[in-house]
Order: C-alpha cells, then structure tokens, then sequence
C-alpha cells in the first residue's frame, strides 16, 4: 500500500521526531511512504485569519503537491490539518480546476491513528510504555475529523500503559492557531485551566495526535515551571515495539 | 443601558475585568460543567439526537427561506382572531409603537417575562420615560437584574450567571426581605412580592419563542409560568418577537421545543410550555387586546448571505454553554446582550464591525458550539466568514501585521507562530534561544524561547516555544537520508540475492 506522508509544517519545522516515529510505524506496517516534497501548510494560519483571497494559492499548492503521486493514502500527524485537507472539499467546491481534484485528495486522507485504526485494522501496534498518561483529545480531531475512537482504542492495547481520564476533556486547550498569538489574556486562562487538569490527573506522560496543540500545552507547562513528559500518540505506538504482539481487528485478543 | 451593546470600554478592558470577577468565572464553569452531563443525558433520552438536529435545521431553514410568507400568514391569522400585527423596522419604531400602546390604554402598570428582544430594544427603560408607569420584570433573573439598578443580562438563558446569592440577598433587602441567602427562600419572597403585582397590573409585555404562522399563536417556554401569568391577567397583551421566530404550525413546534429545553437546561420539558393568543369568547382568561411587535432591527440583512443560517437560532443558549472562550471572559467580556458564540455572529450583523470587530477573532475555532447546536448553525464557521469579511473585503487591521501575515500566505504559507522559524528557523532563532533546562525537555529538542518580538509575542508572553529544528535535522531532512538508506539497503538486498 502506498502512503502520501503530509508532513504538516509544524512537524516538519519544529517536531521531526514525530513525522520520524510516523513513518517508522506506517513502514513497519508494510506501506510504501514517500514524501511529497513541494507541500508546505494546509493554509489554516491564514484562511481562519480570514485571508481567504491569498489562501486559494496555498491550497493549489497543496493539492498539486499531494496529488503529484500515485499514493492510494495520504497520512498526517495531525488531527486539525487533516481536517483541514479533508475540508478542501467545500473549500474549493466551486473551483472549476480544482474541484474534483481536491475532494479525491480529500476522500484518501487520513490522521494517522485514524489511518491504522481504520484502514489498516490494527488493534495493537505492539508498542510498550511503562507510564501513567493522559489524553488531550484534540477539538479539530473529534469534531471536526470527528474521530474519537481509534487513538484511545490503540492506546488502551500499548503494554504497560495506564491511561487515566482527563477531566474536561472537552474543553479546548486555548491553541486555536492564530488565536494564541492575537488573544494571549484569553489563551492563557484556556491552556491554564488544562494544565491544571492534566496535573489533576498525576499522569507523567501527555499524549495527543494534535502537535500544535501539545506545543501549545507544552509551553505552558514549561513556562509554568511544571514538569510532564510530553509523546504525540505515534512515539508513544513507536515506542519498544514487539512485532510479536501486534494485532489486528480480525484477530482473536489471544493469539 | 441595554441596548446589543452593554459596555463602552475596550475589549481588551472588559476582558481584564472578567478574568478579575472569580466568581462570575468559577459559575460560569460550574454551570458548564453541570450542562455537559444533563445536555447529552437528556438529548440521548430522546433518541436518535443527530436525525432531530437534522429535522430542527430543515425547519428552521425552511421558515427563514420563505419568511415573508410565513410572516403573512402568520399575521392574517393573529388578525383572524382578532389581535394586531405592527411590523417595526427598527428598536425605535417598535418602542414607539408599544410607548402608544401603553398611552392609549393608560396602562401604569406594566408586567414584562423575560424576553431578549425586548432587552435588545431597550424597552424596559423607554417606558418608564412615560408619566405615571412601573414596568415590574417577573422573571426571577430579570427581576434580580432589574432591581439591581438594571444590570445587564450576561446569558441569553441564565441572565444573573454572573450574581451569587449573596449579591442577591442584598439586593433583596432594600425590598424589605429579611431573610437568608438560601435560593429557596429568596425565591418564595420574590414570587410573593410579584404576584401582588401581576393583580395589578394591565399590560402585560412577553417575548416569543415560536409564533406558529397557521395558528396566528405564540409559543412559549419558561421555567417558573410567569410568563402565563403575564399573558392571562392583563386586559392588554404584548408580544415582541425577532422576525425569525416562526415556525408553520403546532407540529413543527413540538419538535422544537422538545429540542429547545433539552439543550437550554438539559431538561425534557421546561415547566411551562404556553400556546396563546387573544382570548376567545368561551375563554375566561387572556387578554382581551393583543398585540404583536415583530422586529427587524437588521435581521434582514442576513438573509439571502451567508450569515443567513444565524437566523435559524432557537436561543437555547447551549452554545454559551460549552464555549470555552465564554466560559472565561463571560457575558461581560462580549459587551453584547448576546454573548457566546451566537453573540458574537450575531452582533456584528445587527450592531455592525466598527463595534462588534473584535468578537470573531475571540474564538479559538475549536467547534464545540457548532458540534451542539441544535439546528446546526455552523458557528465557527461563521465566525471565519466575519473574518474573511473584516480582512479581505472591509480591510480591517485588526491590530496585527496585515503585511506579515499576508506575506505568510502567499510566501510560503507557513503559520505566524513558526515567524521565527520562516526567518531562518534554527540560525534565525539563534539570538533568542535558550539551551537551558525546561520542564518538558522531551519535547523541546533544540532550546526553547522565552521572549519573541513582534508576531510571536503573543505566544511567549504566555508560552515557551520550543526552538525549531535544525534545517539538516527538519524532517524533511531526515526523510530524504531516511529514503536514501532505504534505496541503498534494497539495492544491496538486490546485488547479494
Ligand atoms: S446558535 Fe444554536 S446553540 Fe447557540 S443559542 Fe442559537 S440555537 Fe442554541
């Protein structure tokens, strides 16, 4: 199976080790990867800014970009951009070039747990992690990509692992792309108020499938001087793997 | 004051003063909290939540696409029975027609429900302008509000979210109550002061949660049946309604308020659901005068845009509910009577940018107000198009680097946050990076940052950022050695087999 990698820019800027353990994964999985290499953003900065005008270059570019293979998957580290690409459906709906090219973008791409949940069937990707964590569910990834499943259901099999509920999960962390930088006073109450609830739980590690969210969140613990281990869900799924143990759905739990 | 606007001072101002109102924070939250286990409890009771929503959108869609009919009949049918229908532009036509209203019956003593629309046009202190006239809110909240010097609304459901009992107690005591700050009994002395006045009283003044087009009937919902007594004791009837509130007949009703009080207050039914008009010659209650108001007061100018689906609103205040932007900065941060997420689509349509520019950027876009409202508004979405509308139609600057921002988009799309990255990333970044330990080390591999000028600011005046990579570390970097090992691995796979 070949499989797009859409890196997202966040990783590819500032966070390689999740792209690196993503692909180790994809790869241990059996897909063929390859790296489109003239994408660069999925244009949220700037279209939520309301810059819709200058965004309709940057959503060319990145459907030329992802499309330029023969791929049959596209597959990101990141819940929000996902959903961004799969949006690019309505977005450009009414681009006569574009159109149909987009939505075919859009209906073969998937977040990463969603794509080995899913696509691949996998229950148990054979990782182990001796630690308490937590997991901050990302809004983009439930509401919009409206996945809610797969990452708890590949955590809850990684050996070792206890994941203990976040309470208000639901909240948002106060991230929201540009929101964070243009609305500091209200962003800072937001991500406080999940810090204080990700150090409720007594977990040590904070996992999501969300990096700009765990950015986001990171920072803050940082600047609060307050100490977490911080693992987006494909380090954690990358993590003393045992080819052993891995599963699929339509394999019995003991086998 | 109450018009849509409630406050003069600036954003940023109102914002501070919120954060500094902890109890107003630590009610808003209790309250939210609370809501997200009676809402889904008492929307999955019902079964099926997502085709209702589906339902609750077609109808509320259909009645804004044909509105002016449904209008129409709506108000033959009102005549029909005998009532009248005044179609008011603005609030200040709909002021003067119920001003004349209350002249010509000498009305002086006025009896209101709780009502937004009516605090939208800012008619409780109009009408005491006149000679001779009380004006008495029954609504517990409204009342609260109302005697506490007329404070403003901070929920479109919950008015007084941001009062604690003991505010209430002392508001209570320059009425006469003597009693403790326990709900309970505030509540027995506050009916027991206003029923007296609902004996007295003759005009009484509701808002309207549907008016159903076939019937030429108002709907509505409350939670302690002052709103039946405003309409069955008074010889004259009021009711002010936005000109959305409609719905085709008693069926489509049924729907919507079996949606509107589950998501409202996570109930199956509000305490008193009323249909009424006139009364009619075998009635022995009602009014015998009734009167209706529908206003427009901008609405229209969301119809046939594409803010038209923020009409199809039940007022459920849910959205509120589960804001996390609303749940710190409260109905005061807003600075309009309607607040949340419906407040701020909403406002800019009835009140305009200049005023309102700053709500749609207040939103972190994490969709939680699209995900529960009930007639599925897309809210976030929206909430874009405003910005779409202020930046690249109105050329607002909104108090950020348009040129930088936009260069981000047609340059090299790479998000404002990573600015620093975009300048030359690990080197550019050289200057303001630290290599000393932080407390999330593992996730900061290359330093971090702990004060960034311009664009970035925003983020480190509240976050570290973490260093970005190295451009030979990047990930596209390591990928393509990555890929290169890979090929060259196959290779010698190849030669030796
Ligand atoms: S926008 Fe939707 S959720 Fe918000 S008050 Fe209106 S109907 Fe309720």
């Amino acid at each position: 199976m070949k499989v797009a990698i859409f890196s997202t820019c966040i990783v590819d800027l500032m966070f390689p080790n999740i792209g690196q353990a993503m692909v180790e994964v994809l790869e241990r999985f059996g897909c063929e990867t390859s790296f489109p290499s003239k994408q660069i953003c999925c244009g949220q900065p700037t279209y939520n800014s309301g810059y819709h005008k200058e965004t309709q270059k940057v959503f060319h570019n990145e459907v030329d970009a992802l499309m330029s293979s023969d791929a049959d998957y596209i597959v990101g580290p990141a819940g929000s951009c996902v959903a961004m690409l799969r949006e690019y459906k309505n977005l450009l709906k009414d681009d006569p070039q574009y159109a149909d090219k987009a939505a075919a973008m859009a209906d073969k791409t998937y977040e990463f747990s969603q794509f080995l949940y899913r696509i691949l069937g996998v229950r148990d990707a054979g990782a182990q992690l001796d630690a308490v964590a937590t997991y901050h569910r990302s809004c983009h990834m439930t509401r919009l990509l409206r996945e809610r499943q797969a990452p708890y259901e590949l955590l809850s099999n990684v050996k070792d692992l206890q994941v203990v509920p976040l309470p208000r999960a639901e909240n948002c962390c106060g991230f929201g792309g540009t929101f964070s930088v243009k609305e500091p006073q209200i962003s800072r109450q937001m991500v406080d108020e999940k810090v204080n609830d990700i150090l409720s739980t007594k977990a040590s590690v904070l996992i999501s499938a969300d990096p700009s969210c765990l950015m986001n969140i990171a920072g803050r613990f940082s600047r609060r001087n307050e100490k977490i281990k911080i693992m987006h869900i494909a380090e954690v799924l990358n993590h003393n793997v045992d080819p052993a143990r891995i599963r699929f759905a339509d394999q019995p739990v003991n086998v | 004051m109450a018009t849509l606007s409630t406050s003069n001072e600036p954003f940023l101002t109102r914002i501070k003063e919120s954060e500094a109102d902890k109890f107003m924070q630590k009610s808003v939250a209790k309250a939210q909290d609370a809501q997200w286990e009676k809402r889904p409890a008492s929307r999955k009771e019902l079964g099926h939540w997502e085709d209702w929503r589906n339902l609750g959108e077609q109808i509320r869609q259909h009645v804004i696409k044909y509105l002016p009919d449904y209008l129409e009949e709506f108000s033959d049918n009102v005549e029909k029975r005998g009532g009248h229908v005044f179609f008011a532009q603005t609030d200040k036509d709909a002021v003067a027609y119920i001003k004349k209203i209350a002249q010509q019956k000498q009305a002086h003593k006025i009896v209101k429900s709780k009502s937004m629309v009516t605090t939208e046009i800012n008619l409780d202190k109009e009408l005491l302008k006149l000679p001779d006239t009380s004006v008495l809110e029954t609504d517990l909240a409204e009342f609260i509000l109302e005697e506490d010097n007329w404070d403003e609304p901070t929920h479109i459901v919950f008015p007084t979210l941001h009062k604690n009992r003991d505010q209430i107690r002392k508001i209570f005591q320059k009425l006469g109550y003597k009693g403790s700050n326990e709900p309970g009994e505030m509540a027995k002395f506050a009916r027991h002061y206003l029923r007296r006045s609902f004996l007295e009283a003759d005009l009484g003044i509701t808002g309207c949660n549907f008016a159903i087009a076939d019937q030429g009937m108002i709907n509505l919902v409350t939670n302690e049946g002052n709103a039946d007594l405003t309409m069955a004791i008074p010889d004259t009837q009021v009711v002010v309604m936005g000109m959305e509130r409609i719905v085709p007949s008693l069926k489509e009703a049924e729907v919507m308020d079996n949606m509107l009080s589950r998501s409202a207050v996570g109930q199956k039914l509000t305490s008193y659901c009323t249909f009424a008009g006139p009364q009619t010659a075998d009635e022995s209650d009602g009014p015998k005068d009734f009167y209706v108001v529908i206003l427009d007061n901008g609405r229209s100018k969301a119809l046939g845009t594409d803010f038209e689906p923020a009409l199809q609103c039940i007022r459920c205040g849910s959205c509120l509910n589960v804001c996390p932007v609303y749940r710190h900065i409260g109905g005061h941060g807003y600075g309009s009577i309607y607040p949340g997420p419906i407040g701020a689509v909403l406002s800019p349509i009835l009140g305009g940018y200049e005023k309102f520019k700053d709500l749609p950027f207040a939103c972190s876009l994490n969709a939680a107000c699209t995900d529960t409202c009930p007639v599925k508004i897309p809210l976030h979405k929206l909430l874009i198009k405003h910005r779409e509308v202020m930046m690249d139609k109105m050329k607002i600057d909104h108090s950020f680097n348009n040129v930088l921002m936009k260069g981000a988009g047609v340059a090299t799309a790479t998000p404002i946050v990573f600015n620093i990255a975009l300048k030359g990333g690990y080197l550019g970044s050289a200057p303001l990076a630290k290599k000393s330990k932080t407390s999330v080390d593992n996730f900061f591999h290359y330093g971090h940052i702990e004060w960034a000028p311009s664009l970035a600011k925003g983020w480190t005046d509240v976050r570290s950022l973490p260093r970005p990579a190295k451009g030979s570390e990047n990930f596209r970097s390591w990928y393509k050695k990555h890929q290169a090992a890979k090929q060259a691995q196959a290779k010698e796979e190849h030669d030796n087999g």
